[in-house]
C-alpha cells in the first residue's frame, strides 16, 4: 500500500505542476474516420476527434529540461520499475545527454517515462489510433496508405540503420504538417499494448503476430510497413528503454 | 483484396466448426496411432512412433554448450555422446552486407550469418535456447524451430525487443535435419531478409562417419533494384509478393560458395551435405553437376533414398545428401531451375582434387567432324592459310574480330576477364606462360595441349581441346588476349600461325 501512494505521488506530480517551460512546435489534425490495421472487427471504421500533435518526437535537449526540473526521472534517480536499466543508456549521467544528439529524438525511454514527460508539460501520449491516422498521411493526401511510393519510402526508413542519431525536423513534412513520424525512431502510443496479439503469428486464436495469423485480424494484407509497426508495438513492455524508440505528444 | 476479406471472414465463422471436426479427427487418429503403436511394439519396436515416446523419456545428463558454427561449416558430429541439457545461446543481427558484387542490403540474420548459425544436437537433448535481440536493432525477432514440437515452434515464447533477450527449453524428439526461421510478422519479409538456418537433430549414435561435411541454404531475395543494380538495394515487397527474385543464391551470397570461397575435397572422399531452402518463396531443385547423389535423405528426414539426380527441397525444408568424390573435377552446386543458376545466382563449387580415376571418367578421347554424307571422320577444311583472302587485318580490325572470338570460343573457360577458374582453367591475364612464349600460344589454339603446366606459380593439369579457328582468326584471338589484361602487347600475324601448322 505504502509502495502504490509513493508511486502515485511520483506520477501526479507531473499534474500539479505544469512549470515546465517546453514549448515544442505543434500541428493541428483534423479527426476523421478510418480503418486501422487492428483493432476493429469487420472491417468498422473508428472515428478519431481533432487533436494537436508535436510536429516532431521530444530530443535529447528537450528531455533534459524536463529532467532538469522532475529530478524524480534522471537517470540516477529513476525507479526501475518505470524504467529497466537501460534508461537513458547513452547520457553519460543525471544531466549528461549526448552533445552530438541534442536535437536528435531521446531514445532509451521508457513507457513511464515518456508518458510523465508529456503530462508535465500538459499533454498526453497519442493513442495507437491517432498516431497511426497521423501517420497515414503523405505530403499530399490524408491517407496514403494505398500509395506504393508512400510505403516504399516508409520501408526504407524502417530499413534504414540507426536513424536515431538523425536530427527531427528535416524531412517533408506531411499533409499536417508533423514531421519524422516513420523516419527517426519508433514511438510510444499511451495503449501500445492494447491490440492484443501474441506473440505467435500463426496460429488461429485471435491475439496473434506470427507468420499466417498476423493476417487474420488485419484490415490490410499489404500493409507492411504497418505489420512492422504492430509486431513492434507488441513485443514491447512499458519499463522497457530501446535505443530506437521515442515518443511525442499530444493535446 | 475483397475475395481475400470473405475467406478470412469464412475462416472465422467456420473456425469453431473446423475446431470441432480437427478435435474428432485428432481422437481417431490417437486412437489409430494407439493401436499402431500396440502392434509396433508386439512385432518391433523400432517404429517412428515408438522413437518418439522413447525419445521423450530419454533423461539428459549432464550440460554442454552448443557448438554454433557460421556457413559452411557444421560442428562436430555427436558420435555416441549421451543425451545432455544443451545451451543455445544466439545473438539476432541487423546489418549491411554483400549480395553481390557491389550489391549490398541489409540483413536480418541469427548468428550474424545468412544463412545463420548451425545448431547440432541429438534425440533426447534438453535444448536451453537464449534469443538475444542486439540493442541496435529496430525490429522485434523471434525464432520459430521446424525440431521443436510444441506452440509456434517456440516462436511466442522467444519473441523478442531490441536490447532484451528471452530463454525457453524444449526437447529434441525427432531425428532430422530441420529449419529454422522468425516469425514475426510480416514472416515472410523477415525470412526474405535472411533469418533462417539449420538445426541437425542426430539419431542415438550420430549419423555414419564421412569424411566432409558442408552447410548449405538457398534463399530467393528481393531487390528494388534489377539483379546487378549496384548500391545498397532495399527489399521490394512488391517484388516479393509476386515471388519474382532478383537473386536466388547459396548462403545469402553470390560469391558464397565460388572463388575463395569454394568447397573442396580429395577423391575418395564421402561428402555430405547439409542442404536446406529459406525460401520465403521458392522450391529448390537441388543439383550437383558431374555427381549422383549416392544417398539423399529425402526431406532431411529419415527415409533414405539412393541414386538420386536431382533432390527437391521445399521452401522451410531440407535434404542430406551424400556422394563419394571419385574424380577430380569442379562440382557444380545448382538449383536446376536453371535460369536461377545462371541469371540469378544459384550457384556454388565444390573442387575435388585427387588422382585421376579413369575407369570412372576418361574424359574427352577424341574429337572429330560430324558428317551425315560420310561416315568417316576427318580433319576440318579450314581456310588454313588465310588465302584468297585480301591484306592483312590492322591492329584495331584484329582486336574487334579477336574479341568476338574470345567472347564465344574461350571465355567460358578463361572467364571474361581472362581469370581463369582456379585449379581447373589458368589465367589469361597476367600469364606468365602465355607472355614468354608466342610460339607455344599458337600452338595451343592450334593443337590444343593437355598435361600440367604451371602458370603463374600455380600448377594445372587440365585439358584444352585444339580450336577450329583459321589464320586470321587465330591471329585476331590471340593479339585480342596479348593487348588485354596487364599482357605484353604481343601482335600475332597470320604468317607466324600458318608457319605453325604441319
Amino acid at each position: 500500500m505504502k509502495q502504490a501512494i509513493k508511486i502515485l505521488t511520483v506520477l501526479m506530480c507531473c499534474i500539479t505542476q505544469q512549470t515546465f517551460a517546453q514549448v515544442a512546435e505543434t500541428a493541428l489534425v483534423k479527426g476523421g474516420t478510418f480503418v486501422p490495421q487492428y483493432g476493429v472487427s469487420e472491417e468498422k471504421s473508428i472515428r478519431i476527434a481533432d487533436f494537436v500533435m508535436d510536429t516532431a518526437p521530444v530530443t535529447h535537449a528537450q528531455y533534459l529540461q524536463f529532467v532538469q526540473e522532475y529530478p524524480q526521472w534522471k537517470k540516477s534517480k529513476v525507479r526501475r520499475l518505470f524504467a529497466d536499466g537501460s534508461y537513458l543508456k547513452n547520457w553519460s549521467g543525471d544531466s549528461l545527454p549526448p552533445k552530438e544528439l541534442l536535437h536528435a529524438p531521446v531514445t532509451h525511454i521508457s513507457w513511464y517515462a515518456a508518458k510523465a514527460c508529456c503530462e508535465c508539460m500538459g499533454k498526453r501520449l497519442p493513442t495507437t489510433n491517432e498516431w497511426e491516422y497521423a501517420a497515414m498521411a503523405s505530403d499530399k493526401k490524408r491517407d496514403a496508405r494505398k500509395d506504393s511510393l508512400y510505403n516504399a519510402n516508409i520501408m526504407a526508413a524502417y530499413e534504414t540503420r540507426q536513424t536515431y542519431l538523425k536530427n527531427t525536423g528535416n524531412g517533408t513534412p506531411n499533409y499536417w504538417g508533423i514531421y519524422d513520424l516513420n523516419e527517426l525512431v519508433w514511438e510510444w502510443t499511451s495503449d501500445f499494448n492494447a491490440v492484443m496479439l501474441s506473440g505467435e503469428n500463426r496460429d488461429n486464436n485471435d491475439k496473434n503476430l506470427f507468420c499466417g495469423a498476423g493476417s487474420l485480424n488485419a484490415t490490410d494484407l499489404m500493409n507492411y510497413t504497418a505489420f512492422l509497426r504492430y509486431a513492434f508495438r507488441n513485443s514491447i513492455k512499458a519499463n522497457y528503454n530501446i535505443a530506437s524508440l521515442g515518443f511525442r505528444c499530444v493535446k | 483484396m475483397r475475395l481475400l476479406f470473405n475467406i478470412l471472414k469464412n475462416i472465422k465463422t467456420t473456425k469453431n466448426k473446423i475446431l470441432k471436426t480437427m478435435i474428432h479427427i485428432k481422437k481417431v487418429m490417437t486412437a489409430g496411432v494407439m493401436v499402431m503403436f500396440a502392434l509396433a511394439c508386439n512385432q518391433n519396436s523400432n517404429t517412428s512412433a515408438g522413437n518418439k515416446t522413447v525419445a521423450a523419456d530419454i533423461v539428459a545428463s549432464g550440460t554442454m554448450t552448443a557448438e554454433l558454427t557460421s556457413p559452411p561449416f557444421v560442428p562436430k558430429p555427436v558420435g555416441k555422446r549421451a543425451a545432455t541439457k544443451l545451451i543455445v545461446d544466439m545473438e539476432v543481427v541487423e546489418k549491411e552486407g554483400e549480395l553481390a558484387d557491389g550489391v549490398r542490403y541489409v540483413f536480418w540474420t541469427f548468428g550474424g550469418t545468412v544463412p545463420g548459425s548451425f545448431i547440432r544436437g541429438r534425440v533426447g537433448d534438453e535444448v536451453e535456447f537464449t534469443l538475444k535481440n542486439h540493442p541496435d536493432n529496430k525490429l522485434p525477432h523471434n525464432i520459430d524451430l521446424h525440431s521443436v514440437t510444441g506452440q509456434g515452434g517456440g516462436a511466442e515464447a522467444s519473441f523478442v525487443a531490441p536490447g532484451q533477450q528471452k530463454t525457453f527449453k524444449f526437447k529434441l524428439i525427432n531425428p532430422g535435419l530441420y529449419v529454422y526461421h522468425c516469425a514475426t510478422a510480416p514472416v515472410g519479409m523477415h525470412i526474405a531478409n535472411g533469418m533462417y538456418g539449420l538445426i541437425l537433430v542426430e539419431p542415438e549414435g550420430g549419423l555414419p562417419p564421412v569424411d566432409r561435411e558442408y552447410y548449405v541454404m538457398q534463399g530467393d531475395f528481393y531487390t528494388k533494384g534489377k539483379h546487378g543494380d549496384q548500391g545498397l538495394q532495399p527489399f521490394d515487397m512488391q517484388k516479393a509478393y509476386d515471388e519474382q527474385p532478383d537473386y536466388v543464391l547459396f548462403n545469402g551470397s553470390k560469391g558464397a560458395l565460388t572463388g575463395d570461397n569454394k568447397l573442396t575435397a580429395k577423391t575418395g572422399e564421402t561428402v555430405r551435405l547439409f542442404v536446406g531452402n529459406g525460401g520465403p518463396n521458392l522450391v529448390s531443385s537441388f543439383h550437383v553437376i558431374g555427381e549422383i547423389f549416392d544417398r539423399v535423405y529425402m526431406e532431411g528426414g529419415s527415409a533414405v533414398n539412393k541414386n538420386v539426380q536431382t533432390t527437391l527441397i521445399p521452401a522451410g525444408g531440407s535434404a542430406i545428401v551424400e556422394f563419394k568424390a571419385e574424380v577430380p573435377s569442379n562440382l557444380i552446386l545448382v538449383d536446376h531451375s536453371l535460369f536461377r543458376t545462371f541469371n540469378k545466382g544459384a550457384l556454388g563449387i565444390l573442387t575435388v582434387e585427387g588422382e585421376k580415376n579413369i575407369r570412372v571418367f576418361e574424359g574427352e578421347v577424341l574429337e572429330g567432324i560430324y558428317n551425315p554424307e560420310g561416315a568417316t571422320i576427318h580433319e576440318v577444311p579450314v581456310a588454313g592459310n588465310g588465302a584468297g583472302s585480301a591484306k592483312a587485318l590492322s591492329h584495331s580490325e584484329k582486336m574487334e574480330m579477336g574479341k568476338r572470338i574470345y567472347n564465344t570460343s574461350c571465355f567460358a573457360c578463361h572467364q571474361a576477364s581472362g581469370e581463369g577458374i582456379a585449379n581447373a582453367f589458368p589465367p589469361l591475364a597476367k600469364s606468365d606462360y602465355l607472355n614468354e612464349n608466342a610460339e607455344r600460344a599458337i600452338k595451343t589454339v592450334l593443337y590444343g595441349l593437355s598435361g600440367e603446366i604451371t602458370v603463374n606459380g600455380k600448377k594445372y593439369n587440365s585439358q584444352m581441346p585444339a580450336q577450329r579457328l583459321n589464320d586470321r582468326e587465330i591471329a585476331s584471338v590471340l593479339t585480342y588476349i596479348y593487348s588485354s589484361w596487364g599482357n605484353n602487347k604481343t601482335e600475332i600475324a597470320e604468317e607466324q600461325v600458318n608457319k605453325q601448322r604441319k
